[in-house]
């Protein structure tokens, strides 16, 4: 069995970004974890992750389910009239219910459901047209009633797919479509903030974000590794950010993703699995999954067990860790919220006659006005002007991108970081700090090695983040290193 | 059938209730018989009821404005501290001592 070193599907910066992962070459006695070699779990192109280990030891198959958070763009919350805002002052975004003020009462939200159903049916799912709410019990500061509204029984949507496309090899040229089943989408309330002030033992609430509403997307255990993984999310984004239902910008906190991994041998039953929280970026976490399923894999060949417990990602260490504040299983004791009816839905067929046309969604009238998703729309661009399938992929995110609200392609462009080095002193000075700090590599060009200077270049490169001219920064060193 | 200590505990630490005395235990028991008679009644095949009012109960859709909010002052003003806006809270979820620990009646029982 080869090791196949497979890339990470294209960023959504709109720019082809090469990740290169490093695994331990795996099994074997004496490895070192995270060592530079190659690739020990692989997903083929046909699905399943196999280990490229040593004959005879018994390969592992990674299993990846994810759970996401999306948080719905509307002007008002889930169940209130307050308003969902990014960053406002503390406390300034919250209403009487929102705080759980006794006597306050949920009113469903129009546009909340009408996300939700665009959602579900862009990514191909059964709408349920009769729906129920539910409440979940925990206690947290930031949950002012003990409880979250969210649907456990009936959501609103169940059993659809997401495609997403793959390259599975270096030269960008071989991409592989994949799918992974959508169980269910619901509607759900947002927590509010937990600032925690470990000097003063205390923790800050605020409620702004308390209320506001979630779609819930739980999809199957059909990935096997963080590339898949961080595929599907990107897709996800851009279907999100195409319908309008959610701006789905990971940063913002408006799109959350928890990881659920395990490992199992080949006809085995499934392993235990771990919860992986705490991923604040696409590429963080295709890291988290992969870290975690070499973690497994690790534990349990050195006769260890896997605890179905919920570990956080920890970005500078680049490794999980057990959370703290999990005392045992959660018991949530979901009952039936008292206070919401069943929500039901119509299409065309069963449009009731004499209702208020602003208390009735019909799902067809929603299918009909369904945007062009980013597959078909990448169909079209290949189609029409007879592009590579893989170029398709960065014209959609870049058009994304200058699609920003009101910003001309310039402000775009600065925003993104994007442009040029245009300022030459700037540039002088980053190749001064650079020639500084290369003592060794300057006694060598000196001495007359010249491919040296091209590690020179990359540094200054790298400092600049991309945006300097190579020729301009060789004409600058040379310059500089011959004085 | 009795409620076990152990399950007593649990709900304790799910609901922070006190069950306090005999008393409170009893009451618990008694609850529960009453609502057992519900399964006297056969209901294979019967839809679970959401509400006695059924299909007169229509969810209310409100449209997506903006019209509560802004009461920071008000909301505040419940909380017994504050700081700078914020509500102030224990540094995390303080749970309940373990059974073995404790001092109250399910210990002793």
């Amino acid at each position: 069995m080869a090791a196949v070193a497979a890339m990470a599907a294209a960023g959504c910066g709109g720019v082809w970004r090469q990740a290169r992962q490093r695994f331990a070459r795996w099994p074997g006695p004496g490895s070192r974890p995270f060592s530079r070699g190659h690739r020990a779990v692989v997903c083929n192109a046909r699905g399943g992750a196999v280990s490229a280990g040593k004959s005879g030891l018994a390969p592992w198959i990674p299993v990846v389910g994810l759970e996401i958070h999306a948080q719905i763009s509307s002007n008002s919350k889930l169940f209130s009239g307050s308003q969902v805002q990014f960053a406002a002052p503390p406390n300034s975004l919250v209403s009487f219910f929102d705080a759980s003020l006794p006597g306050t009462l949920p009113v469903l939200n129009r546009r909340c459901v009408e996300a939700a159903v665009m959602t579900g049916l862009a990514l191909n799912c059964h709408i349920n047209k009769k729906s129920l709410f539910d409440r979940k019990h925990y206690f947290y500061a930031d949950l002012p009633a003990g409880y979250q509204i969210t649907q456990q029984r009936v959501p609103i949507a169940v059993n659809g797919s997401l495609s997403y496309s793959l390259c599975i090899d270096n030269k960008m040229s071989q991409m592989v479509t994949k799918t992974v089943r959508i169980k269910q989408i619901q509607l759900e309330q947002d927590s509010g903030k937990s600032l925690h002030d470990d000097t003063r033992s205390q923790t800050l609430v605020d409620l702004n974000r308390a209320g506001v509403g979630l779609m819930e997307l739980v999809m199957e255990p059909d990935m096997c590794c963080g590339e898949e993984a961080a595929a599907a999310v990107r897709e996800l984004q851009l279907i999100l950010q195409t319908l309008g239902s959610s701006q789905a910008v990971m940063a913002e906190g408006q799109l959350r993703v928890d990881a659920n991994v395990s490992v199992h041998h080949p006809g085995e039953p499934y392993g235990v699995r771990t919860e992986v929280k705490n991923i604040n970026s696409i590429r963080f976490l295709a890291k988290a999954i992969d870290y975690e399923i070499q973690r497994q894999i690790q534990e349990l060949g050195n006769g260890g067990t896997i605890l179905n417990e919920t570990r956080a990602f920890d970005s500078k260490l680049g490794c999980t860790i057990p959370m703290r504040d999990k005392e045992g299983k959660q018991d949530y004791r979901f009952m039936p919220e008292p206070n919401l009816p069943p929500l039901i839905l119509y299409d065309a067929k069963s449009l009731p006659a004499n209702m208020n046309h602003q208390q009735v969604i019909n799902i067809d009238w929603i299918h009909e006005r369904l945007p062009d998703l980013p597959s078909v729309k990448r169909e079209k661009l290949v189609e029409q002007y007879g592009i590579l399938p893989e170029h398709s992929f960065t014209l959609l995110v870049l058009a994304e991108l200058w699609k920003g609200e009101g910003k001309t392609p310039l402000e775009t462009v600065k925003e993104h970081k994007l442009e040029l080095l245009q300022d030459l002193k700037e540039l002088e000075q980053i190749c001064q700090a650079v020639i500084d700090g290369q003592e060794n590599e300057v006694l060598a060009i000196k001495a007359g090695n010249r491919k040296v200077l091209n590690k020179l270049i990359g540094l200054v490169q790298k400092k600049t983040q991309g945006r300097s001219n190579p020729v301009l920064v060789k004409q600058l060193l040379e310059k500089k290193l011959s004085e | 059938q009795k409620v076990s200590v152990e399950v007593l505990d649990h709900l304790e630490h799910l609901a922070l209730v006190d069950f306090r005395d005999s008393e409170g235990v009893e009451r618990l028991q008694k609850a529960i018989q009453f609502a057992d008679q519900l399964h006297e009644v056969n209901t294979d095949g019967v839809e679970p009821m959401d509400s006695v009012l059924e299909d007169r109960w229509c969810l209310y859709l409100r449209e997506d404005d903006v019209t509560e909010g802004n009461c920071t002052k008000e909301l505040l003003e419940n909380a017994r501290e504050t700081v700078e806006e914020y509500f102030v809270a224990p540094p995390g979820n303080i749970p309940l001592l373990k059974l073995e620990e404790q001092n109250t009646y399910l210990q002793g029982s």
